[in-house]
């Protein structure tokens, strides 16, 4: 057999005394990180994503516009340190780069970018630390940090990766988990109730696939609450600081018309 | 909706909730892990009457109740046990014992920690939660705020020097310092927890707060923890103070010589060289100095060994005492080899440890101190100097160190010569030997109270350890089996002997049982029915099954038909097991553990309840059962045009012994469709025969004999007579073959990763060596082993035109020489190693038989879901998985052959006797038989005697001529002409049946009758 920690045990529970449909802890800190016009720090447990989101702004190449939308540019960075054996993956990484073009091609549908036709936006995303989940992740610190840059989008996107243990379905899962069972990445779009993606590397039963997307689904609307939580608090924030108290005890109200 | 939910992990308890280590890899690179928990307060503790933990997630085992005030002296106020590691590694014998059930707190600390550092202990561990009368909670401590701890970075100052040397010694001492703090720190949380529960009510007596027991080996950990308050034990101390002390008292394992006053220690002998220590070892065997391999003790001379190591072609042999080192049947051992100057053959003598050692001291082996001599050391080394060895030189070497033990307990008789008192009251402590049943294992040494109880019983033991300076392993009693010989006994003792599950089906097993009981039917044809869905009704055919007599577990049926355009259909029908048990339930757990039904001679014990095995899955004739179905279109020439398989329903038309399918074959007054049918199946057979003969099958040979029994009830064997082989018999084995040939290919083609097959490797060329020599020799005859074919037809040739019975026995000694058959999942080896060298197909699996074997279950899944009936469960995708179920079938299966083995040698045992009995009454003098000379010793010969289908010894006092090149003994009588006798010459011996004085057990004796009367030699 392979490893000889105990996925899930008798008593239900997994290997870091989570249960199944338990996420990990999620941290959001939305404050200005410099010149970026909106950013996101945000950690699932022990991985962790800073996102920056440049734009819309003119683009550095003619060649790189359309004249009817804004181009969305994403661009990962591993840090060597985020994973416990130190590696070095240069940009040019093949795997880097198809993980880029996952998360533009999650957001290009979201992001309302015919109203910026002839710019560009760019979104830099550094993955300090990882243990497993680290698409979802990027795809809720995108979200985040788009928000914060005040680029209209549709909806949210939140994103969340389960696996089948045997039979028994699970929530978020760890690197140790990721690498023993069957997996796959749903993102979700909580108030359209839509799913904008869907991937898996590995195999899993056809059987446990509805199970699955059903949760993660369930999942997204979770996450959903979180992470609306975290941008209210940083608009309180930015509000108070900001001026005159003409602070209404409720913004919540307006929130939920935008988004 | 699930609930889901977003776990808070306070970023400030950073150092509770994060775990930090570095790990080597097997690559040598060393990686930081980071790895966080959650910690909750929804935990149980278990305990009864708690109010606190009402709410629990924990999913309920049994809460359990503290002991009643008077089960142990020491705690009035009643006690719940907190055993430690240690307690588990040594004394599980205790633990599982029925006299011994105070509630115990296990922690998840613990579990774990067993499982690190012993697989079986923990599988037993894990056994005994599930036990309904044990008192067992669970406690997750590693995920309760208050009792997950954090590892204390000065607890182990010296390490951290260490830790450039070596992360991984750093990390794992952490984990054990980590791990002792853990234990207590939980102890005082639960004797809190209990006393917040029970608050003094004013008015009336304060209520009794039980104890919390910490159970603990390492006086350390003791001294440690009556620091903090806690009070802890030792196992001994703790069990002396229960209620009735004596029996338990005898489960202990032998503790570390605590007791041994130093000055005896000091002068004590060394009886064998250390080990190496294991980290010199693994480097050693890395580097090529030493080399890995599993111990083989020789049944024939017990002070000889030997071990299979990869590197040589030859087994290493270990000669002596010191060489052999403390290494038991089955042990994974280090072994170095000496120079080649000093290489032996392996001796030609047979040395009996219950002769030699008859005197051996129990008490003593360490006493030689006070002067006396060293009787058994120096009688040994004469024994061993005396051996007169042949030329043709073996590897020799010593064990270093053992890698991996194989004990487990073991059925023994006591031996009555080293009792010191047999005064059946005296409840004393006594030091006595306990012998092995198995010839292979040495004397176990243990200390009991209840000797002269357990004299002429057969009780099982358990070895604890062997140090340097004992001659024997020491050992404790787990439990009495039985009077020896009776029935009940030996059976029992040889099912634990080969470790054969057969305890009845739990409740949660027979709970899968369909719940109509005996009265389900097919339900009547319909389209509703799920039973008829995909389901061919193939009920009209005329389907017959051909058993051997007495057999009602029917798990095939056959039919033949012509078809229109020549050809001729041939159907394979086989029980529809997995309609019944399902993936995944607990009646598919216990199958697989079990792997295999076990036949012995006068008792069956199934894989599956009897209810399937003899009723709903076996197809019995005159009622519908369901089937899957294998059917085949074959042309005159058997040559498969079309095969397809799948689910039916059939109603067999008659069931078949084996003589009378031959008898209706036979009748050319028989002319019905049945009588055709099975006529049409048998031609087809030949053909098929001829096929598989052409392509290079063998045709092998293994004694067997049948018992006769009395009669069912009272099973006394009556005679022995050899089976016999009809037609009829081949006529079914070539359809069962052709059945798992063809469903080999399709799940193969289906699930390349996972498909359930089995193979049998060609035997390496060096196996056959000796048989080849010895053929040549004596017979001169050559025997081809290039391919099965040649082998197969070299085998042919070897006969004896005036002896008939000569070409089985070599057949027999050549199967002997080939290794044997094993399921494996197709994805784990490469291709061009899944053929079947016995068979000669280049892939083969086992369908036939799904309600004895459990790897014919697993097949008849896959190609249920390959045919699109069913979809495949999970499992069965999982290549780990599919390996570890079939690494257990494997050996499952192994053990059933032995077990049924043995259990034909008890009986062929007690018929001898029952003839010798019935000889004396008559006068008619004494049981001679013939019998084949197999092997030369310089002082004995052994045979096989081919119509008992057993073998045995003729042993000589005296050591006579022996040429081991030529493989004869010269015999001289004084005063006659001197006899040869050599390997394949034709002798007869006499048998007897004597008692063994030791155990009571009746064993059979064999001396020469002719050509020379060896009974005074």
């Amino acid at each position: 057999m392979g490893s000889r920690i105990e996925i899930l045990n008798e008593a239900g529970f997994r290997s870091d005394g989570r249960r199944q449909h338990e996420l990990r802890d999620l941290n959001i800190d939305l404050s200005r990180h410099g010149e970026a016009d909106g950013s996101a720090l945000i950690s699932h447990g022990l991985t962790q994503v800073l996102v920056s989101v440049h734009g819309p702004r003119e683009a550095k190449m003619r060649s790189h516009t359309f004249h009817d939308r804004a181009n969305i540019n994403v661009e990962v960075t591993v840090a060597s340190f985020s994973t416990g054996e130190r590696r070095k993956r240069l940009r040019g990484d093949k795997r880097i780069l198809e993980f880029a073009a996952t998360i533009k091609a999650t957001f290009e549908p979201v992001i309302r970018t015919s109203l910026y036709p002839r710019s560009q936006i760019d979104i830099y995303i550094q993955v300090l630390q990882q243990d497993g989940g680290t698409l979802q992740t990027c795809i809720n610190g995108t979200t985040l940090a788009l928000i914060n840059a005040g680029i209209p989008m549709t909806d949210f996107v939140c994103a969340i990766s389960g696996g089948v243990h045997s039979t028994s379905p699970m929530l978020d899962l760890t690197t140790l988990e990721e690498n023993d069972i069957p997996h796959v990445t749903v993102a979700v779009m909580p108030k359209a109730k839509k799913v904008v993606l869907v991937t898996m590397e590995t195999r899993l039963h056809v059987d446990r696939f509805e199970e699955i997307l059903n949760l993660a689904r369930d999942a997204g609307s979770i996450l959903h609450r979180e992470m609306k939580e975290a941008v209210l608090n940083r608009s309180i924030s930015l509000v108070s600081t900001a001026g005159p108290a003409q602070l209404r005890e409720k913004g919540e109200d307006d929130m939920n018309v935008d988004y | 909706m699930v609930e889901i939910t977003i776990r808070k992990r306070p970023r400030s308890e950073a150092v509770v909730t994060q775990r930090k280590f570095f790990k080597k890899t097997a690559k040598g690179k060393v990686i930081k892990v980071l790895r966080e928990r959650y910690l909750r307060d929804d935990i149980a503790c278990g305990i009864k009457s708690c109010s606190t933990c009402s709410v629990s997630c924990t999913p309920v085992s049994n809460d359990i109740s503290e002991a009643p005030s008077d089960a142990h002296s020491s705690f009035p106020d009643g006690h719940f046990l907190l055993p430690d590691t240690n307690v588990f590694l040594s004394q599980m014998d205790l633990l599982e014992s029925p006299l011994f059930n105070p509630p115990i707190l296990l922690l998840q600390t613990v579990v774990e920690e067993v499982r690190h550092r012993s697989l079986p202990l923990y599988n037993r561990l894990k056994a005994l939660m599930t036990v309904d009368d044990k008192l067992i909670w669970l406690f997750y401590n590693e995920y309760h705020s208050q009792t997950a701890i954090v590892r204390n970075e000065d607890e182990s100052p010296n390490d951290r020097n260490d830790r450039g040397k070596s992360f991984v010694a750093l990390w794992l001492c952490f984990r054990f310092q980590l791990f002792f703090v853990g234990i207590r720190k939980a102890a005082a949380w639960y004797q809190e927890h209990i006393g917040l529960n029970r608050p003094p009510v004013r008015g009336k007596p304060q209520a009794k707060i039980p104890t919390v027991v910490l159970l603990t080996e390492d006086a350390a950990n003791r001294q440690k923890s009556k620091q903090e308050g806690i009070v802890s034990l030792s196992v001994r101390n703790y069990v002396e103070g229960l209620r009735d002390p004596s029996q338990i008292l005898d489960l202990l394992a032998a503790e570390k010589d605590e007791e041994i006053e130093p000055t005896r220690a000091s002068g004590r002998q060394l009886h064998y060289p250390e080990y190496l220590p294991t980290s010199t070892v693994l480097a050693g065997i890395k580097a090529g100095q030493l080399h890995q391999g599993h111990f083989n003790a020789n049944q024939y001379n017990y002070l000889e060994g030997s071990a299979s190591v990869p590197t040589f072609d030859q087994h290493i042999l270990l000669i002596g005492r010191e060489n052999m080192n403390r290494a038991t049947n089955g042990d994974v051992v280090a072994v170095e080899i000496f120079p080649e100057s000093e290489w032996k053959a392996p001796a030609d003598e047979v040395l009996d440890q219950d002769s030699t050692l008859k005197n051996d001291d129990v008490e003593g082996s360490g006493d030689e101190d006070e002067g006396e001599p060293d009787i058994v050391g120096e009688k040994e080394s004469k024994a061993l100097a005396s051996e007169k060895r042949s030329t043709k030189r073996q590897p020799t070497g010593r064990v270093v160190g053992v890698i991996k033990r194989n004990w487990r307990p073991y059925v023994c008789h006591i031996d009555s010569s080293s009792l010191t008192s047999s005064n059946s009251t005296s409840l004393s402590v006594q030091t006595v030997f306990a012998t092995p049943v198995s010839r292979l294992l040495p004397r176990i040494r243990l200390r009991t109270r209840q000797a002269p109880l357990l004299l002429g019983q057969k009780i099982l033991v358990s070895i604890d350890r062997w140090e340097v300076t004992s001659r024997y392993p020491e050992g404790h009693f787990v439990r009495a089996l039985g009077k020896v010989e009776s029935k009940e006994a030996e059976q029992e003792s040889l099912l634990l002997e080969f470790d054969v599950p057969y305890r009845p089906f739990g409740k949660a097993i027979l709970d899968c049982l369909p719940k109509e009981g005996e009265q389900w039917v097919v339900p009547p044809k319909s389209d509703i029915s799920p039973e008829w869905k995909q389901r061919e009704d193939l009920r009209e055919l005329n389907i017959c099954s051909i058993d051997p007599p007495g057999c009602q577990d029917i798990d095939d049926a056959l039919h033949a038909r012509p078809l229109p355009n020549g050809n001729i259909e041939a159907g394979v029908h086989i029980a529809d097991v997995s309609h019944f048990v399902y993936a995944d339930t607990a009646m598919d757990h216990e199958a697989a553990s079990r792997g295999t039904t076990v036949y012995l001679v006068d008792k069956r014990i199934d894989m599956l309840p009897a209810l399937l095995g003899t009723n709903l899955c076996s197809l019995r004739p005159f009622v519908e059962r369901l089937a899957f179905s294998a059917i085949w279109e074959l042309s005159p020439d058997a040559d498969i045009v079309n095969v397809r398989f799948t689910k039916s329903v059939i109603a067999s038309k008659a069931a078949f012994t084996y003589e009378e399918a031959q008898v209706r074959k036979d009748d050319p007054n028989q002319n019905d469709d049945i009588t055709a049918s099975i006529r049409l199946l048998n031609s087809l057979a030949g053909k098929l025969k001829a096929k598989r003969m052409a392509a290079g099958a063998l045709n092998l040979a293994s004694p067997e004999v049948k018992i006769h029994l009395d009669s069912s009830e009272s099973s006394d064997p009556i005679d022995v007579e050899q089976k016999e082989m009809r037609e009829t018999n081949s006529l079914v084995e070539e359809f069962m073959l052709l059945a798992n040939i063809s469903v080999a290919g399709k799940i193969q083609e289906t699930f390349p990763q996972t498909a359930v097959l089995r193979r049998h490797l060609p035997p390496p060329k060096t196996n056959f060596e000796k048989l080849q020599d010895i053929l040549l020799k004596r017979k001169g005859l050559n025997l081809d082993v290039s391919t099965s074919g040649d082998l197969a037809a070299s085998l042919d040739k070897c006969i004896d035109p005036t002896e008939p019975a000569f070409n089985t026995l070599v057949r027999i000694m050549a199967t002997r020489c080939m290794l044997s058959a094993e399921y494996f999942s197709s994805g784990s080896v490469s291709k061009d190693t899944f053929g079947h060298y016995g068979l000669a197909s280049p892939i083969y699996t086992h369908f036939t038989s799904p309600i004895r074997r459990y790897a014919d279950v697993l097949a008849h899944r896959q190609l249920s879901a390959a045919i699109g009936y069913a979809p495949l469960h999970p499992s069965l995708h999982s290549k780990p998985h599919v390996e570890r179920v079939l690494d257990v079938v494997n050996r499952r299966h192994r053990m059933a052959q032995m077990a049924s083995r043995a259990s034909v040698e008890f009986y062929v045992g007690l018929a001898l006797k029952g003839r010798e009995e019935r000889a004396k009454a008559s006068n008619s003098g004494e049981i001679i038989e013939e019998a084949f000379v197999i092997r030369t010793f310089r002082n004995g010969l052994g045979v096989f005697i081919n119509s008992l289908g057993i073998e045995g010894l003729v042993t000589f006092k005296k050591d006579m001529q022996f040429d081991a090149e030529n493989y004869n003994v010269v015999i001289q009588p004084s005063g006659v002409e001197p006899v040869t006798i050599s390997v394949f010459d034709k002798v007869k011996v006499r048998l007897e049946v004597e008692k063994d004085k030791n155990t009571q057990r009746g064993r059979v004796k064999m001396t020469l009758a002719s050509p020379l009367d060896s009974r005074n030699m």
